[in-house]
């Protein structure tokens, strides 16, 4: 009698157990399959396949993308559209010009030197070379250019104060401020008669216009006798007083001498004499001269004193 | 001789461009499993003096960072004999492990069993130029050793110094710097069929590896097998493989002796398969399961089902007593071990002052074998497990790897043979332009 049961067998390594063609028992790659996995673990070539391939890929997709022209420019003005159409949001438009500190003159140089037709956009604005166009002008010691909220463009200027008025060698009139920029022309002394008056070349570097104004300050008591200042050789100063009288003034210390000068005019009334030239340029040697006709007149009333006979 | 000697010297470079790059493959190519180890060297840097690691003869070195084995073909009695089969069992190990360790490997060593290994003791000695012993005199001495006619293809596959001797004092290891008249020195040739070696580096190139070096299995299964102290006082490890059994003869931590017996697992396998008309598949399993060679009277009721697929009821249903597979199994280990006893009585093993001996390889698995051995051998016997190195795997740790495990220890610390010392000059033919330049190295 056979047992009805099967005994388990174990199946052989040859054969599947459902009898068709035998497997493999050692599996072993193939030459090309074993060069290949080494070639994939040389660190190298990992890299080159790992990054390389697909950069490059991505890389050629791209130039063939775009080495159409229509295609370049339809992305570039896409761009520029969605640019604009941002840019010219209601928030950033400017709308109006505001110019604050400046008179009503130099505001409508500012206004002309604005270049901006209104509203527009503050992306397309460039302060900076606004600013600086506004500060070319002569007249403008320093300009703040903002974009306040509300859409304005506000505009702080600060005008340069003139103290002088500079009579060229050519004889135009300007006035200077007091670090001897130029502020503006003048056609006539007598349209600023309240500014003193320098002439002379060099009158208007900053420390001759410093000097000029301490002059101005120290003779007060001239009591407008004062007609101008004369800048001599750019180094030093000749007061010229009405009657064509002069005061040659030293290079050093110029306000000290016309001080003694106006001293000896106050003790001796010197001022109010015949002289044509009060030489103070060397300090410790004072030197009158005296107008052509008083020499004469002075030696004859001499003489009179004398009681001597003309002859 | 010269020709190995450039050999030799070449697959020592190539070993130092492997150390260079950090990375090289250990291959065992044995009878019944090839397994390759892919090794990281990190340098003498990993770890400091001060955490009590020293150099380890090399082993914190490296790490092992891939392990593959492959059930062997095309090699048997441990040489390669259908190299087609081989290339592709090699090329499946080192696939394997190069994809664990994730690296690719360029440079392999390598160990053989078979190849019928033979060992010479040469002598030399010379007379001393200076009474001060330099290595220049090493050399001199080593290359002044008679070298035996081993015959027409057989090549050198190791020779170690193993002893040297000044005057009268021997037993020295290192005489540099010693003072006397003559340097004598001892030196173990190993040599082996130059067909194995030129077969399996064939098989090595055709896998795109180079070989940076090869060992004798025999050699490398004692230097992880045997401890430190059977090295010194004098062992022999026996490794028991599939197609071959190795022996080595160690004293003061020098190999003196080498041989293999050219019978293995794979016969007891085969007489099992014989004996009980089964699939040697089948044979194997029955060898891994149930053997043993130790038979006792519970064995004799311990009943193992044989099976089989041939359709005939009463062949499938078969089954054997344990004891029975037993009494097939141990003549033939019997066989294995008398034979190697009387290999080592050759050597003359018993005069050397201790007479350790340790079994290792596959086929000391078997249960038992251990109390026939020490009827046969001699009663100091015992089952040697491989050195632990970092990162092997758990599966790569049994006795089966002792030959893996020792060549990565060879290839972290090799020892010093022949061909690592310079050649005199003087073995140059005369008016050779290398002599002069030698000369020249030599005096300035």
């Amino acid at each position: 009698m056979q047992p009805l049961k099967r005994a388990v067998t174990t199946p052989p390594l040859a054969r599947k157990p459902g009898g068709e063609a035998p497997v493999r028992r050692d599996p072993a790659p193939s030459r090309v399959a074993y060069r290949l996995n080494r070639l994939w673990l040389t660190p190298f070539y990992r890299r080159l396949l790992r990054i390389g391939v697909p950069v490059a890929v991505v890389g050629l997709i791209g130039l063939g993308y775009f080495s159409d022209e229509g295609r370049r420019s339809a992305i570039t003005d896409k761009i520029t559209e969605i640019q604009r159409s941002y840019q010219e949001r209601p928030e950033f438009m400017v709308q109006m010009l505001a110019i604050d500190g400046a008179s009503d003159e130099l505001a409508g140089d500012v206004r002309a030197l604005v270049p901006y037709e209104f509203p527009l956009s503050s992306f397309d604005m460039n302060l900076d070379t606004t600013r600086a166009a506004i500060e070319q002008l002569d007249a403008v010691a320093r300009a703040h250019v903002r974009i306040r909220s509300g859409g304005v463009l506000h505009v702080e200027v600060e005008e340069r104060l003139p103290v002088l008025v500079w009579r060229d060698r050519k004889n135009n009139l300007t006035m200077i401020d007091s670090t001897g920029h130029r502020v503006a022309p003048l056609i006539t002394r007598t349209q600023r008669p309240d500014l003193p008056l320098v002439a002379g070349t060099g009158a208007d570097k900053p420390e001759a216009v410093a000097e000029a104004q301490a002059l101005y300050a120290a003779s007060g008591p001239l009591n407008g006798r004062l007609r101008g200042l004369v800048r001599r050789g750019e180094r030093r100063w000749d007061v010229v007083l009405d009657r064509d009288q002069v005061i040659q003034l030293p290079e050093q210390d110029p306000v000290r001498a016309l001080e003694r000068v106006i001293a000896l005019d106050q003790a001796e009334d010197m001022l109010d004499r015949d002289l044509a030239v009060i030489d103070m340029r060397i300090p410790g040697r004072p030197t009158l001269r005296m107008a052509p006709g008083a020499v004469e007149k002075f030696r004859r009333i001499k003489s009179l004193e004398l009681g001597a006979s003309n002859g | 001789m010269t020709d190995l000697y450039e050999n030799q010297r070449a697959m020592r470079r190539m070993r130092k461009q492997a150390m260079d790059r950090g990375v090289i493959a250990i291959l065992d190519v044995g009878s019944s499993k090839i397994a390759c180890l892919v090794l990281r060297f990190d340098g003498p840097d990993r770890f400091r003096e001060s955490d009590g690691v020293g150099s380890l003869a090399g082993q914190s070195s490296f790490r092992v960072i891939g392990a593959a084995t492959t059930r062997s073909r095309g090699v048997s009695f441990g040489e390669i004999d259908t190299m087609q089969e081989t290339e592709r069992a090699i090329r499946t190990a080192v696939q394997a492990a190069q994809k664990m360790a994730g690296v690719r490997v360029d440079h392999v060593i390598a160990a053989f069993a078979g190849a019928r290994p033979r060992s010479y003791g040469l002598d030399g000695q010379v007379d001393l130029a200076d009474s001060v012993v330099t290595e220049a005199d090493v050399a001199r001495v080593m290359a002044s050793c008679v070298v035996p006619d081993f015959g027409a293809g057989r090549e050198a596959l190791h020779a170690h110094p193993v002893n040297f001797a000044i005057d009268h004092r021997s037993g020295l290891i290192d005489p540099r710097g010693q003072i006397g008249n003559s340097l004598a020195a001892d030196m173990h040739l190993l040599t082996v069929e130059t067909q194995a070696i030129q077969n399996l580096l064939y098989c090595i190139k055709r896998c795109d590896l180079e070989l940076a070096g090869v060992a004798s299995s025999a050699y490398v299964s004692g230097l992880s097998a045997l401890v430190e102290d059977e090295q010194e006082l004098g062992a022999a490890c026996i490794d028991l493989g599939g197609g071959a059994t190795t022996l080595s003869v160690f004293i003061k931590k020098h190999m003196i002796y080498a041989d293999s017996v050219r019978i293995g697992g794979h016969h007891v396998t085969r007489d099992i398969s014989q004996g009980l008309q089964v699939h040697p598949s089948k044979a194997e399993s029955i060898k891994t399961r149930h053997g043993g060679v130790v038979a006792t009277g519970m064995d004799d009721r311990d009943m193992i089902p044989l099976g089989g697929d041939t359709g005939d009821w009463e062949h499938d249903q078969r089954s054997v007593s344990r004891s029975e597979v037993i009494g097939i199994m141990r003549p033939r280990v019997e066989e294995i071990l008398e034979e190697v006893r009387a290999r080592l009585d050759a050597a003359g093993f018993d005069h050397l002052p201790a007479q350790q001996i340790v079994l290792t390889g596959g086929g000391s698995q078997i249960l038992g074998l251990d109390e026939l051995a020490s009827r046969i051998l001699g009663q100091q016997v015992r089952l040697g497990r491989p050195l632990r190195v970092q990162g092997l795997p758990q599966a790569a740790t049994g006795p089966a790897f002792s030959a893996a495990v020792g060549l990565c220890l060879y290839s972290a610390h090799p020892q010093d043979e022949w061909w690592d010392f310079d050649i005199p000059a003087d073995t140059y033919p005369a008016r050779s332009l290398k002599r002069a330049v030698k000369w020249f190295r030599d005096n300035w």
